[in-house]
């Protein structure tokens, strides 16, 4: 028996609680737990930790939170359940295991989600991820009829079949967190489950930069700037995949795929300006697949993407 | 008998595709079972979130033994020849082939006689590979294998065996799962492995395991219990097939809960609360019986018997829908915030099609041409134009955003919201009608000139670019866009002339809009490459009616056929009538049509048909002999028995009674003037030989029978004529 954590960490009464709950679990599993990646990304997806470690040969069990970023998302702070800045659990378990559901289902017990009492169900949901030219097939998970996880099977991602097929599960924490403590308002939630003058809320971390962040992503982001830092980002990510590229393996995978994340973040960015028209946002999308692509080839001639060493 | 018991159980199957897989597991199996002679008496198939089944019924326990004749290559073919022969026919040596004999000469005979198999063996061969070959419309690989299926697939049950044995599992392995005769019930309910034997035993061990595996009598469940639980609050469900069947595809046990919202959310239209509901929830959307408002309640579907009697999930859920509500009447706020009109400039941004332009673009032409319609519906050309410019506006707002389906509704709530005129609104709803051969046809005149304006400008436009319907492909509905012009204006008895000028300045219309997506591409280039091209708008060309206009004219009748057909007219004579020069009233040719199959069904009519066919056979055949046409007027002299004189005489009245009657567009007289040809071309048969002994009197006899033919093409083109 481990000791049980003290009762403001129970992930019903406490955001941290949630995650340290969920990290403990997966880390019984057999999962790496990783922290997030240090740059700005619209989902947890992007994490090289998903995105180059799905590709290849290699096995792969891996969690962490990753905070994500969609400036178009932003509200200002007015709107109880939108946000442009939030968090993402993500786990992925290559090759998927055959009890990944039950794996999944368990983990919903931990954080309080009893399933003699509540309703779990997997509907339909394809998913698709045109920048990063990826699919999968899955479904969005309901709890009693609301959306509180991603469940997908990774078929290919920058243009890559992979083989063998990672699963992929992403928590929306903050939904999860509202839910399991019967929260309304995602500013209401308990952030560190204390009460009185120690409590500290969601809104008290995170609503004034909901209002900065939406502000500067609808208002005042220099979007010739981010037009330069696009294109930028664009030309170093290709020099790197060029440059790095040696003897049939690739000794720059990693660098040039962070430029493949920043373009694609400089794009959600310039979206949510409203300075890209509707014809042009299917090219930029096709620009950041390309780098995708370039990125995907390159790790898969790298030692973490599976390619033999190099003979000395 | 034996029967065969096939499960297929994996992770969850969306919902929309159960139905569909169940029959094509049925079929596929069964198809199988046949082709290698295993006949059967009955089969089912049934499917659930988690699992296909099948049973099979009055299976043979082995195969019909067979005796076939493989023919084989000449005698002295190259040893090639003889080697691939012996392979594919199992024989060890050429000794063993027969020699027989044909034209050609001696050849090798191999007889095979095979023993049946028996059905194990054969339903081992088959199941592995209906598994591998299976029609999902998307399927994928999981873990480490190869496999592919909807989800991944985790266990297969196959037994087979006579009714009063202990039935056998049929072995096989497939995707690394071997079959076995062990299934699962409902994961938390019932989590225990379930061993099963045949049909019977299966449906009732998955019932006490809390699965109704059977898809019909889960969605007969769910009918009556939501009926129990509504009946007493004076409530009854809004009717819903579609979100029935699904709902019976997400749900293994159906345990039907009734929830509640706040009933300030009744102020927004009844129609985005149902679509806020059941599309975003799988919920049912319930009516007062009495009054037929909607009420504040929905019922949902859950897949479990809980702990707390469902309350949790009642409120799960309730507060899902009450969020979902408050964003929707957010939609409906904001949205009533910015003028219909003013959302022109947005329109202006949305592609429609990268080859014809914008939105904007598009409601232009759809407003001119409304305007030039509006004479043939009797509307207002004024109404009609503004109506048609506010017709798509609501493509832009958050609400048909949200809810595509909701396009045109919405258009109309905002639109009265801005005190436009009702049938200005009315129209902005109705001008997609109809959508589908069962829909409604407007029968506004704003809305149909809108309607008619929408569906010929969309037609016109992809005809423009060669975009046209082949085969199963159709992606922009084009046939149902046909199909509603054909009936608006049947039902709603118009006067489309659909070869008019109207519709030929509208192509020119639409090449404009091309040539200005060309245009702005080009300077786009050029802005691009940093050079200069050189770019000269092309002036609008002179409309003039050209073969994509009659090419469309060709669609229009096609559909126009298929339409007749369906309500049960004739479609030869629909060709009949289409067969003759400048028909492209669709109003008129039914009109023709209607006549000319009343008149066909008279006595006179159809032994006009005789006569008609008489003189066009032997006209054919001489012309064929004379190698030259007959036409022309026969010469009065020339005409010598009385009955020729009679006809030459009828035929000249009755195509003056003809004209008259086609300048009254009185299809009726016309046809019964045409009758009166009868008794005179019966008795010119009967008494007057056409290939008369004096060439000059054959000759003129043969122009006699032209006019006949050329008398009966004024109402119709009777060569066409069937039957």
């Amino acid at each position: 028996m481990t000791d049980s954590p003290p009762p403001e960490l129970s992930p019903q009464r406490s955001f941290q609680g949630l995650i340290l709950t969920l990290q403990t679990y997966w880390a019984e599993q057999g999962c790496l737990i990783l922290q997030p990646y240090d740059m700005e990304m619209g989902a947890g997806t992007f994490h090289p930790a998903t995105t180059l470690r799905a590709l290849g040969p290699r096995p792969w069990k891996a969690a962490y939170v990753q905070p994500s970023r969609r400036p178009k998302d932003g509200r200002y702070g007015e709107n109880p359940n939108r946000l442009q800045h939030y968090y993402q659990f993500q786990v992925i378990l290559k090759p998927s295991p055959d009890d990944i559901q039950a794996l999944y289902l368990k983990s919903l017990a931990k954080i309080g989600i009893d399933q003699k009492t509540h309703d779990i169900r997997f509907v339909e949901d394809d998913w698709e991820s045109p920048t990063l030219g990826a699919w999968g097939l899955g479904w969005e998970c309901w709890c009693d009829g609301m959306e509180i996880s991603q469940f997908t099977y990774f078929q290919q991602v920058a243009g890559f079949e992979c083989a063998p097929v990672s699963g992929e599960l992403t928590y929306g924490l903050e939904r999860l967190a509202m839910y399991v403590q019967g929260v309304e308002n995602v500013f209401d939630l308990n952030f560190n489950g204390r009460a009185g003058a120690e409590k500290v809320t969601y809104g008290d971390v995170f609503l004034q930069a909901e209002e900065e962040y939406s502000r500067y992503n609808f208002e005042a982001a220099d979007t010739e700037m981010l037009f330069r830092h696009f294109k930028d980002a664009e030309e170093e990510c290709k020099r790197l995949l060029k440059i790095g590229e040696k003897d049939k393996r690739h000794e720059m995978a990693l660098p040039a795929y962070d430029q493949c994340i920043k373009a694609s973040h400089i794009f959600n960015l310039l979206d949510a300006r409203g300075v890209i028209s509707v014809t042009e946002r299917q090219s930029y999308i096709l620009r950041v697949r390309e780098l995708a692509k370039g990125c995907g080839a390159a790790w898969l001639k790298t030692t973490g993407g599976g390619a033999a060493a190099l003979k000395a | 008998m034996p029967d065969l018991l096939l499960e297929l159980y994996s992770e969850e199957i969306p919902a929309r595709m159960q139905a569909v897989a169940q029959e094509n597991l049925k079929k596929l199996v069964t198809d199988m079972l046949v082709d290698a002679g295993l006949a059967y008496e009955g089969a089912k198939a049934f499917s659930s979130p988690r699992r296909l089944a099948l049973a099979v019924h009055g299976l043979p326990l082995r195969q019909p033994d067979l005796r076939e004749e493989k023919k084989g290559p000449r005698v002295g073919a190259p040893d090639g020849a003889i080697q691939g022969f012996l392979k594919s026919a199992g024989l060890k040596s050429i000794s063993e082939a027969k020699v027989q004999e044909d034209k050609k000469g001696d050849f090798y005979v191999a007889v095979v006689e095979r023993k049946g198999r028996p059905a194990v063996e054969v339903i081992a061969a088959i199941v592995p590979e209906v598994v591998r070959g299976f029609p999902w419309p998307k399927s994928m690989r999981w873990g480490a294998g190869s496999l592919t299926w909807v989800r991944p697939l985790s266990s297969i049950v196959c037994t087979f065996g006579p009714e009063t044995e202990e039935p056998e599992v049929v072995p096989f392995e497939v995707g690394g799962i071997a079959s076995g005769d062990v299934t699962h019930g409902h994961p938390v309910m019932a989590p225990s492995p379930i061993k099963v034997r045949r049909l019977d035993d299966y449906l009732q061990k998955l019932e006490k395991a809390k699965v109704v595996a059977d898809r019909e009598r889960r969605k007969a469940s769910i009918l009556t219990d939501a009926k129990n639980l509504t009946l007493a609050q004076g409530l009854e469900l809004v009717d819903d097939e579609g979100l029935l069947e699904e709902v019976a595809g997400l749900v293994e046990w159906p345990v039907v809960l009734l929830g509640e919202f706040d009933k300030s959310y009744l102020d927004l239209p009844p129609e985005v609360i149902r679509a806020t509901i059941r599309n975003n929830q799988k919920c049912f959307v319930l009516r007062d019986a009495k009054t037929g408002k909607l009420a504040n309640k929905f019922v949902l579907v859950s897949n479990l018997e809980a702990k707390d009697g469902g309350a949790a999930i009642k409120a799960g859920n309730a507060r899902v829908i009450r969020a979902r509500l408050a964003d929707a009447k957010f939609f409906w706020e904001q949205d009533r915030k910015i003028k219909l009109e003013r959302r022109e400039k947005k329109l202006a941004d949305i592609v429609f099609h990268e080859l014809l332009g914008t939105q904007a673009e598009r409601v232009k032409r759809i407003a001119r041409l409304a305007k030039e319609f509006a004479p043939i519906a009797n509307a207002n050309p004024i109404d009609a134009e503004r109506a048609a410019k506010l017709a798509k506006a609501d493509l832009v707002t958050e609400m048909v955003g949200e809810f595509p389906e909701l396009q045109g509704l919405m258009g109309k709530y905002y639109a009265l919201g801005e005190k436009f005129d009702s049938d200005i609104a009315n129209a902005i709803e109705e001008h997609y009608k109809p959508q589908g051969p069962s829909d409604r046809v407007p029968t506004a005149p704003v809305s149909i000139s809108v309607a008619l304006a929408d569906k010929i400008d969309t037609l016109v436009a992809f005809w423009a670019i060669g975009e046209k319907p082949t085969g199963s492909k159709d992606p922009y509905a084009l046939r149902r866009a046909a199909l509603g012009v054909v009936r608006i204006v049947l039902e709603n008895r118009l006067r489309l002339p659909l070869l008019s000028q109207t519709i030929s300045i509208h192509f020119a219309w639409v090449d404009d809009s091309i040539k200005r997506v060309q245009l702005a591409q080009a300077i786009e280039q050029e802005r691009k490459g940093g050079g200069r091209t050189e770019i000269t708008h092309v002036p609008l060309p002179i409309a003039a009616t050209d073969s994509r206009q009659y090419d469309l004219l060709n669609f229009f009748a096609d559909r126009l056929k298929v339409h007749l057909r369906e309500q049960g007219a004739r479609h030869d004579l629909v060709d009949a009538v289409f067969a003759l020069p400048g028909q492209d009233d669709l109003l008129m040719i039914v009109r023709r049509v209607e006549a000319l199959g009343k008149f066909l069904d008279t006595d006179d009519g159809k032994n006009l048909l005789v006569g008609y066919r008489r003189a066009a056979n032997i006209l054919r055949d001489e012309e064929k002999k004379d190698k030259k046409s007959h036409a022309g007027d026969p010469d009065a002299k020339l005409l010598k028995e009385p009955q020729e004189k009679a006809l030459a005489d009828a035929i000249g009245k009755t195509e003056k009674e003809v004209a008259a009657a086609l300048k009254q567009e009185d299809f009726e007289a016309a046809m019964s003037a045409i009758s009166k040809l009868r008794a005179p071309v019966d008795s010119f048969f009967d008494k007057v030989t056409v290939n008369a002994d004096d060439p000059k009197l054959r000759e003129n006899r043969l122009k006699l029978l032209d006019r006949i033919r050329a008398a009966t093409r004024t109402v119709a083109d009777f060569s066409k004529i069937g039957g």
